[in-house]
């Protein structure tokens, strides 16, 4: 999660979450004045709508959402809803921007889960930078109203990037350290404190709450077949207006990139769906579209929704190797190829950087690469793989000048954040 | 359908049990590569590599001896 949220206006345009105005709508009256109040659904309503709306998740995998409500709720035992909101992902700011600027859609959909499989314990785990009194006077104002049928309880999550990790969550509201465990059985069936556990992101619920309000057939409207709706992303780099922006999926990433003002300059790559995303060139990036099936061709994924423009001035391999650092920084350190190949791979890409870059180098990482690819009891080693392939693919040419001892920089601005805490300075007492 | 039906889905040629390690678990003691070499390699750091196929039937007794001597308890097989 970014830490300046000024850096983060954003767009106005048609767009549901965001609507005609990008004002905060924090009090009750300002959240019903705008969408009107929830319509009363059943559970299976709750779970047939968000199948026939088609909402895939906003978090990164853009796993069904019916099918996790639908396991949970088949699942013995009083289930656990969660809204994550936990953003440990430094270049995204769009879960930020909802909990602060649209907190009713998202509690909305809270208890719209929470109704869908019958949980008792709510929980809206939020990073721990965000202005968590705020979200709970948000919450005390509903009580008050007495429009949910189960309170809340606000929870800070560590602001650090694995911490939104599904089983990370899991792991701190059952008191532990926020870090993953290995998913067998899985969260559905065995969450927090053994319970059945939902843990679903919070613009994911936000989309569930309008769906609710307008039906599944208005949600198809927007974005692909197979991929319906819209989302959020955070359009940061080489852009006139970095910010928080809404688009239909499919939609073209070069009017993403438009919506946050285009391109300040000449741009050398895009980096989509984060950290654990991918770097796509130039040429690809100008021809392609934002969805999981237009994007898997190309090694990408819309992830959370991160797009970061990489202008003429930066020098991508340098990048890409500070992000390496921070990514090995951030490993649990849990998992044993995780906990060694990351840092080889941080300390083999920084070479590739400031000596001269060789074949027998760039061999090495991938050999390295395919070590730790899917050995970890999360998704961390395969993201960051991810990341280092696709920027070995992307600037093969900024490889060359390196090599000639040559670089394309010529600004000391980092363009990518890569704040310098890391997660095993976390705390080691539960919440 | 449930999620975890997806999760194993792409391996449908697998039709025997397989081997799973709980990363978080595993300190790379080393007993089930010795236990099983036709299975299971070890890494750069000592960390098992193991085949994603299904354990052959004529191994499947080595496998589960494997898996009972695991020191860490972090070797499991699995559907």
């Amino acid at each position: 999660m970014i830490a300046a949220e000024d850096r983060f206006k954003t767009a106005a345009a048609a767009t549901p979450l965001i609507g005609g105005s990008t004002a905060a709508q924090l009090s009750l009256d300002a959240h019903l004045a705008e969408h009107g109040s929830l319509p009363t659904l059943s559970a299976r309503d709750v779970v047939q709508f968000a199948k026939w709306a088609g909402l895939t998740g906003h978090g990164g995998a853009g796993f069904p959402l019916w099918r996790k409500l639908d396991a949970v709720a088949r699942s013995r035992g009083r289930a656990v809803v969660v809204g994550n909101g936990a953003e440990g992902e430094p270049a995204s700011g769009k879960d930020q921007w909802l909990l602060t600027h649209r907190p009713h859609l998202v509690l909305d959909g809270l208890q719209l889960a929470a109704q869908a499989v019958g949980g008792s314990d709510v929980f809206l785990y939020a990073n721990e930078l965000l202005p968590l009194r705020q979200l709970s006077r948000v919450i005390a104002e509903r009580d008050r109203a007495q429009m949910d049928s189960r309170s809340v309880e606000v929870v800070a999550a560590p602001d650090a990037f694995i911490s939104g990790e599904e089983s990370s969550v899991v792991s701190h509201l059952s008191g532990a350290v926020a870090l993953p465990r290995f998913k067998q059985p899985p969260v559905f069936e065995r969450g927090v404190r053994g319970r059945p556990t939902l843990v679903s992101n919070v613009e994911t619920l936000a989309h569930l709450a309008l769906i609710a309000r307008h039906g599944p057939d208005w949600f198809r409207r927007r974005g692909t077949s197979e991929q319906p709706g819209t989302m959020l992303f955070t359009v940061t780099g080489a852009v006139a207006n970095p910010g928080v922006v809404e688009a239909p999926h499919g939609a073209r990433l070069a009017d993403v990139i438009d919506l946050a003002g285009g391109a300040t300059s000449r741009l050398q790559a895009v980096l989509i769906g984060g950290y654990h995303g991918a770097w796509l060139s130039p040429d690809v990036a100008a021809r392609a579209r934002v969805s999981a099936a237009d994007l898997a061709p190309v090694g990408a994924s819309p992830g959370a929704g991160v797009v970061v423009a990489l202008g003429e001035h930066a020098c991508g391999l340098m990048e890409s190797s500070r992000v390496l650092g921070y990514l090995a920084r951030e490993a649990a350190g849990q998992c044993g190829p995780c906990l060694n190949g990351l840092p080889r791979i941080a300390e083999l890409s920084h070479a590739l950087v400031t000596r001269a870059a060789n074949p027998a180098a760039v061999a090495e990482l991938h050999r390295v690469a395919g070590l730790i690819e899917r050995r970890g009891a999360c998704h961390h080693p395969d993201g960051s793989v991810r990341f280092l392939r696709s920027a070995l693919r992307v600037f093969c040419a900024e490889l060359e000048l390196h090599h000639r001892g040559r670089c394309s920089r010529t600004t000391d601005d980092a363009v990518l954040p890569t704040p310098r805490r890391s997660v095993r300075d976390l705390p080691r007492t539960g919440s | 359908m449930s999620p975890k039906s997806t999760k194993t889905g792409p391996s449908a040629r697998r039709t025997g049990p397989t081997l799973a390690i709980d990363w978080t678990a595993c300190d790379g003691r080393g007993l089930c590569a010795e236990l099983l070499p036709e299975l299971i390699k070890r890494d750069d750091w000592g960390f098992p590599l193991i085949a994603d196929d299904a354990v052959p039937a004529h191994l499947l007794a080595f496998a589960e001896r494997a898996v009972d001597v695991c020191p860490t308890l972090a070797l499991r097989l699995g559907r």
